[in-house]
């Protein structure tokens, strides 16, 4: 298990270079000048010099990658060009909002596919049929779009929910909670009808029908069968596509924010590529990145510790 | 069953791939014509699906907005086959160093969805279709050399694979004669299963206005625009969501049935 661990954290820190390699060349070497890219084509010669100075451009290129890395690694993101104020402060400021969401949408979503789809793949007939006609109808469904009809319905029609905002924490727990129920909705509802899709192929590759009957057979429960020999037996595929979903739960949370108007890292992101701010846009990207190779990298760990066969395995 | 989602999922994208060519030659109303006098109304004989606020018919920017759709979306899984395809048959020749680096450039690739990548451009040279089509294909290559890889590996241990070598066949020859022919079932459905999340991913970036811009019809924008009168004109936020969810259902139950009609699964497993 330590050469495992040891080996896996190689690659995670090799990842996680490459990544900040590759958000460096696109939006630093890429633009050429990226004072020029923030500031547009009509600036001034010398505001021009006077950004480039600030920003460090003058610098070799290799030099301004290691100060931007090195600073990253000591808590220092920089600073928003736009905001005029330090990266690291706007982030915790509004990390409150896209973590819990993004982190109550996976609850959600799981809470609602793992029961699905073993039940779905414990039946024949007409529960597996409509489970999966259902999560069919479920996966096509853009999440947006969800978030859209849900405040028709929640919002605009009977005024349960709002529409969209945010008070902040610590204007009020409860009042936050609420303006998270529909977006967390929104979010989860796509994501369990794909996870439920897969437990259930998971749960039916490991036999569970011919598992069922003979526990039938021997007078056991099915839950008790159910619970503890199928479901442990079929996490594997199903952690691993949990720690997929993350990622694209970060992205859908940079959307859904959008709808609800609320004040998170994605409304940030968008904020920042309105106003060009570069290194705001720079960290964001890196940070949404990094966050998905650190989740992938745990769910490896999750996995081997489950199932001991994957550390052996040369990877 | 699965016949029956092949038809389904068949005739959905079929009427999709009408609704896009008919709208090249026809719509009801020019999809940018605007007609204030009739802004914002109701679904009527003449507007089925109503107007929107600038009187626009809501049903022609639909059909056009298909257009946009089904173009992004198939340049960027075209793209996606560009690289991923080849990255994969390559890995699974090579093997070795040659899989492990290619194949961790895919995990990695992994963590920029296409909306990050659409962030990263956009910032650049701002928001457009070829954006959108970058971003998405971009995200779609990691998962088709993935599936190309394994699929033609199970191909390179074969006997017929195996005694072409052995009579001198190249690698590159073996490849593009024996493995790429036997693994297109494969691509056929995982094609159709990308097709049908690069709508999904088109649409939620045009959403965000990362997509094509302005007048371009495009079914993530209206439903945008659609927000500022959800209160007013609701079913604006309706209409365009239901062409989004039906295009990404029809091939997605296609890609499904092809799946079980060439028995990928059971073959996989033996």
């Amino acid at each position: 298990m330590i050469a495992f661990l040891l080996r896996r954290s190689v690659s995670l820190a090799v990842a996680l270079v490459v990544a900040s390699l590759v958000v460096f060349i696109v939006l630093q070497i890429l633009p050429g000048d990226p004072a020029l890219v923030i500031l547009g084509p009509d600036a001034q010669p010398d505001t021009l010099a006077a950004l480039r100075h600030q920003l460090g451009l003058d610098l070799p290129v290799w030099l301004r990658y290691l100060r931007w890395a090195g600073h990253l690694l000591t808590g220092d993101f920089g600073r928003s060009t736009a905001y005029d104020t330090s990266v690291a402060s706007l982030i915790l400021q509004r990390i409150g909002v896209t973590l819990p969401l993004a982190v109550m949408a996976m609850l959600l979503s799981t809470a609602l596919a793992i029961p699905l789809g073993v039940w779905a793949a414990s039946r024949r007939g007409a529960v597996d049929g409509g489970i999966m006609a259902v999560t069919q109808i479920g996966v096509a469904v853009p999440d947006f779009w969800l978030a859209l009809l849900l405040v028709l319905a929640f919002a605009v029609h009977f005024a349960w929910f709002p529409a969209g905002g945010f008070p902040g924490w610590w204007h009020g727990a409860g009042a936050s909670l609420k303006a998270l129920v529909l977006p967390t909705i929104a979010l989860a509802i796509p994501q369990a009808a794909i996870l439920s899709r897969v437990t259930r192929g998971a749960v039916l590759d490991i036999g569970i029908r011919e598992f069922l009957r003979t526990a039938r057979a021997k007078g056991l429960s099915e839950g008790a069968i159910l619970w503890r020999h199928a479901v442990p037996n079929a996490l594997i595929p199903v952690i691993t596509l949990m720690g997929l979903q993350f990622s694209f739960l970060l992205a859908g949370t940079i959307i859904i924010e959008n709808v609800f108007a609320l004040p998170g890292l994605g409304s940030l992101l968008f904020q920042a590529i309105g106003q060009r701010d570069l290194v705001l846009v720079q960290d964001l990207v890196l940070l949404f990145a990094a966050v998905v190779i650190v989740i992938n990298f745990l769910v490896d760990l999750v996995n081997a510790t489950i199932d001991p066969r994957l550390r052996s395995r040369d990877t | 069953m699965s016949r029956l989602r092949i038809f389904l999922g068949g005739g959905i994208t079929a009427i999709v791939l009408l609704m896009a060519a008919v709208s090249f030659v026809w719509t009801p109303y020019a999809p940018t014509g605007i007609d204030i006098l009739h802004r914002l109304a109701v679904p009527s004989a003449a507007h089925p699906f109503g107007t929107d606020p600038f009187g626009r018919d809501v049903l022609s920017m639909i059909m056009v907005g298909a257009q946009n759709s089904l173009a992004v979306s198939a340049v960027a899984v075209a793209l996606g086959c560009a690289i991923g395809v080849p990255v994969g048959l390559i890995a699974a020749a090579r093997q070795g160093w040659t899989e492990e680096v290619l194949m961790r450039g895919a995990d990695l690739t992994f963590a920029f969805p296409a909306l990050l990548t659409a962030v990263m451009l956009t910032a650049l040279r701002g928001p457009g279709a070829y954006t959108a089509m970058i971003a998405i294909g971009v995200f779609t290559a990691p998962v088709l050399a993935r599936v190309t890889l394994a699929a033609a590996s199970v191909i390179w241990v074969q006997d017929f694979a195996r005694a072409a070598r052995a009579l001198g066949r190249g690698k590159p020859a073996v490849t593009l004669v024996h493995v790429l022919p036997n693994i297109t079932s494969v691509l056929i459905v995982q094609i159709t299963i990308q097709l049908s999340l690069a709508v999904l991913a088109e649409a939620a970036l045009s959403f965000v206005g990362l997509g094509a811009q302005p007048p371009a019809p495009s079914w993530g924008r209206m439903l945008n625009d659609a927000q500022t009168y959800i209160y007013t004109a609701p079913l604006l936020s309706v209409f365009p969501g239901f062409a989004i969810a039906l295009a990404v259902l029809g091939l997605n139950m296609l890609g499904d049935g092809l799946r079980d009609v060439f028995d990928l699964k059971r073959r996989r497993r033996a």
